[in-house]
């Protein structure tokens, strides 16, 4: 049993005092210079900047008005730690933060290697020799930009410019850290690469990136999980991932997210699909105070394929507004969306899927679903679903399910004799278990514990 | 007496529908209820088991000497009380071997009993699945997705035979099963009551009767049991139905 005190208690910071809330040119020219990166990232960054500075906010969603942009740290680095390959080196008390959340004990067991974001700085990354022997880049997305700046160069925010939203220009501006993969074509990688993100300061904003190149028929996954300490002021996430799957290749990316509830987690997913490609995400959502993430899949290769699978959990005074978007943009492209929310003591989880199927990709096949569990009566669930059809000859549907945990069920339950508390964690516990399933043990284990342990709380943090 | 049921009244929706019916069954008896449609039969089962939508109105309902009417469904299972439903419910997701996992950890554990570890648990609910006429790998489905009624039926029993009641109410158990199905059922049905468990057998048909081989067999019109007896009772139904047991004058609403 995991104690969710123990995910929010914040290990004693270890940044440098000069640490700055607020954004500027010149904090933008200080976290370059401090990378020491290239000159058309700087460049990159500065647009990103100006370009954030016109967008507005979005025009959907939660309301973000308590985010106050200049009370976000958006660079620091946690003392002179370097990055290492090496358990051994990582700084004790990191160590106590990997160990609490259990995992060196996961890395060892099943993972092929493992990036670990602290702060904004790779503290420990590991990767298994046969990999690097096989091509497989697994990297530290700064220590990527210096090492292959050709191949960074080359997909970095291509997928997700900076001018798709706020957002993300904001994360063009002050990116830092995340991870890079990179598997040449035709390989294999038959473990999960994974990461653990974790912020841990006051304010502490988070902007990883996380590029991942998967070359024309070459398979892999990556799994991460994100996990916040709890602070007194909002902090904000803003991340961005982009991958690119070339034909006949396969990626899955899993996270399961479970941020502080204080933070906002403005996420943006996307990948895109060359011919025959398959793209999957499986995602879990809990925590934060307000999410917005809708992972994206652009089909834009003949016969390619997306399957987007998630959960997500409102508790209290959370807003979970989340999702999935897939562009059909070539021929007999088909696409399926499962989305499972579960609503309790006040959540509210909004999902919104988007389905759009250009002129041209004849053939093409969608399907949208989502469940929606409430667990009481002062909870909410709303289904936005969107279909955009510019094509005749194509195959779109859409349901979508409300549900509360029926009297009859807890009844049939209880005449088993099984109280009404572990009935309803039984339930739930089975709502989702078409994704848990789609997780690697380790962290379906994990989603369990995190699904039960927000059964347990009463939600009403904040 | 072990399990006694006095003069009980239940309401549905304000709706009555057992209008005083007595019944008391001693440890290690079978006894069967066997009565029209709409005659109450299902009401009964829900109220023995405490589905909170069936209002008990009058009467009362003692298991060893005490009342039950105000315990939750699950307080009643833990005492000992099992019901199978003429319909039972889907539950979505969770495995036939979590259900009764769950279940039986529950129940163990109130009786201060240790759940078997896994391997033996898994052992010990394929034997019970098996003997109730279902292929082991339905303890890996979800309970009661897509199966057929008689499928169901055989998850309610296997379920009896795993939780070891003292008092098991069986609401149409032999509907949806054949004839091989219908003789493996009344045997276990049989032999759990040699075991000091007793059984309330609800039925249309006769002919489950004949392997179970009630000690009583009551019949039952409009809310209240008006005739009981051996099994000489369903000779005189056989031939004159259901219209010649006298039917209580109270008018339904």
């Amino acid at each position: 049993m995991i104690d969710i005190t123990q995910l929010e208690k914040p290990n004693q910071s270890r940044y440098a005092k000069k640490a700055k809330k607020g954004l500027s040119e010149a904090m933008i020219r200080y976290i370059s210079k401090d990378k020491k990166e290239p000159d058309w990232m700087l460049k990159h960054r500065l647009q990103s900047y100006e370009i954030f500075l016109k967008k507005s906010m979005p025009k959907f969603g939660p309301d973000l008005s308590e985010l106050n942009f200049d009370e976000i740290i958006y660079y620091a680095k946690p003392g002179k730690i370097k990055n290492t390959h090496s358990w051994k080196n990582v700084p004790k008390d990191i160590k106590r933060t990997f160990e609490r959340l259990g995992i060196p004990k996961a890395e060892r067991k099943y993972l092929a290697g493992a990036g670990a974001q602290y702060e904004s700085q790779s503290v420990y990354h590991n990767l298994k020799e046969k990999y690097g022997k096989l091509g497989i880049i697994f990297e530290d997305m700064d220590k990527a930009l210096n090492l292959y700046p050709e191949l960074v160069k080359k997909y970095f925010m291509k997928a997700v410019t900076m001018r798709d939203h706020k957002f993300a220009a904001l994360h063009g501006a002050v990116w830092s850290g995340g991870t890079f993969i990179y598997i040449p074509a035709g390989v294999t990688v038959d473990q999960p690469l994974q990461a653990y993100f974790r912020m841990n300061a006051k304010s502490m904003g988070q902007f990883e990136h996380t590029l991942i190149i998967v070359e024309a028929g070459a398979q892999g996954s990556y799994i991460e999980c994100c996990s916040a300490p709890k602070y007194d002021s909002p902090s904000l996430h803003a991340g961005l991932v982009e991958i690119f799957v070339g034909e006949n290749a396969r990626f899955r990316y899993s996270s399961v997210e479970n941020w502080s509830r204080n933070t906002f987690n403005l996420n943006t997913k996307r990948a895109i699909v060359d011919k025959n490609g398959i793209m999957e995400w499986v995602s879990g959502n809990m925590g934060s105070k307000r999410t917005m993430l809708y992972p994206c899949s652009i089909l834009r290769g003949e016969g390619s394929r997306a399957d987007h699978l998630g959960i997500a959990f409102a508790n209290g005074d959370q807003i979970q507004d989340t999702g999935a978007k897939v562009v059909h943009a070539a021929k007999n492209t088909s696409s399926k969306i499962v989305m499972k929310s579960i609503s309790k003591n006040g959540g509210e989880s909004i999902f919104r899927g988007m389905v759009k199927i250009l002129r041209g990709a004849k053939g093409s096949v969608a399907h949208l679903k989502c469940d929606s569990l409430l667990l009481d009566d002062k909870s909410k669930a709303n289904t936005i679903p969107a279909l955009e059809i510019d094509e005749n000859d194509v195959s779109a549907g859409h349901e979508a399910t409300t549900g509360k945990i029926s009297d009859e069920q807890m009844f049939y339950c209880g005449s088993r004799g099984i109280e009404p508390d572990t009935a309803t964690g039984m339930i739930v516990n089975g709502f989702i278990e078409p994704i848990v399933k789609e997780l690697p043990l380790e962290y379906a284990v994990e989603m369990n514990r995190l699904i039960e342990l927000e059964m347990e709380e009463a939600g009403a943090v904040g | 007496m072990f399990f006694n049921i006095k003069n009980l009244s239940v309401e549905v929706q304000n709706k009555p529908i057992l209008k005083g019916l007595s019944l008391a069954v001693k440890a290690g008896e079978i006894h069967a209820i066997m009565g029209p449609n709409g005659s109450g039969k299902s009401t009964l089962t829900n109220a023995v088991a405490g589905h909170p939508k069936y209002k008990i109105t009058a009467g009362d309902i003692f298991f060893n000497g005490v009342s039950i009417k105000d315990l939750a469904p699950h307080k009643r299972a833990l005492q000992g009380i099992f019901a199978a439903f003429q319909s039972p419910q889907t539950v979505s997701g969770v495995s036939v071997y979590d259900f009764l996992k769950t279940a039986l950890t529950s129940i163990k554990k109130s009786r201060g009993e240790k759940i078997p570890d896994p391997i033996v648990l898994r052992k010990f609910l394929r034997e019970k699945i098996e003997e109730a006429g279902l292929e082991a790998e339905f303890l890996y489905r979800n309970v009661n997705e897509g199966f057929s009624g008689g499928e169901k039926k055989k998850l309610e029993i296997a379920q009896m035979a795993v939780l070891e009641p003292r008092l098991a109410i069986l609401d149409e158990i032999d509907s949806g099963l054949d004839i091989d199905a219908l003789k493996n059922i009344a045997k276990l049905i049989k032999r759990g009551a040699s075991k000091k468990r007793s059984i309330i057998l609800i039925t249309h048909h006769q002919r489950i009767l004949e392997y179970v081989k009630p000690n009583f067999i009551h019949i039952m019109v409009c809310g209240k049991i008006v005739e009981s007896g051996d099994s000489r009772i369903t000779h005189k139904l056989e031939q004159k139905g259901y219209k010649s047991f006298k039917i209580p004058l109270i008018k339904s609403t």
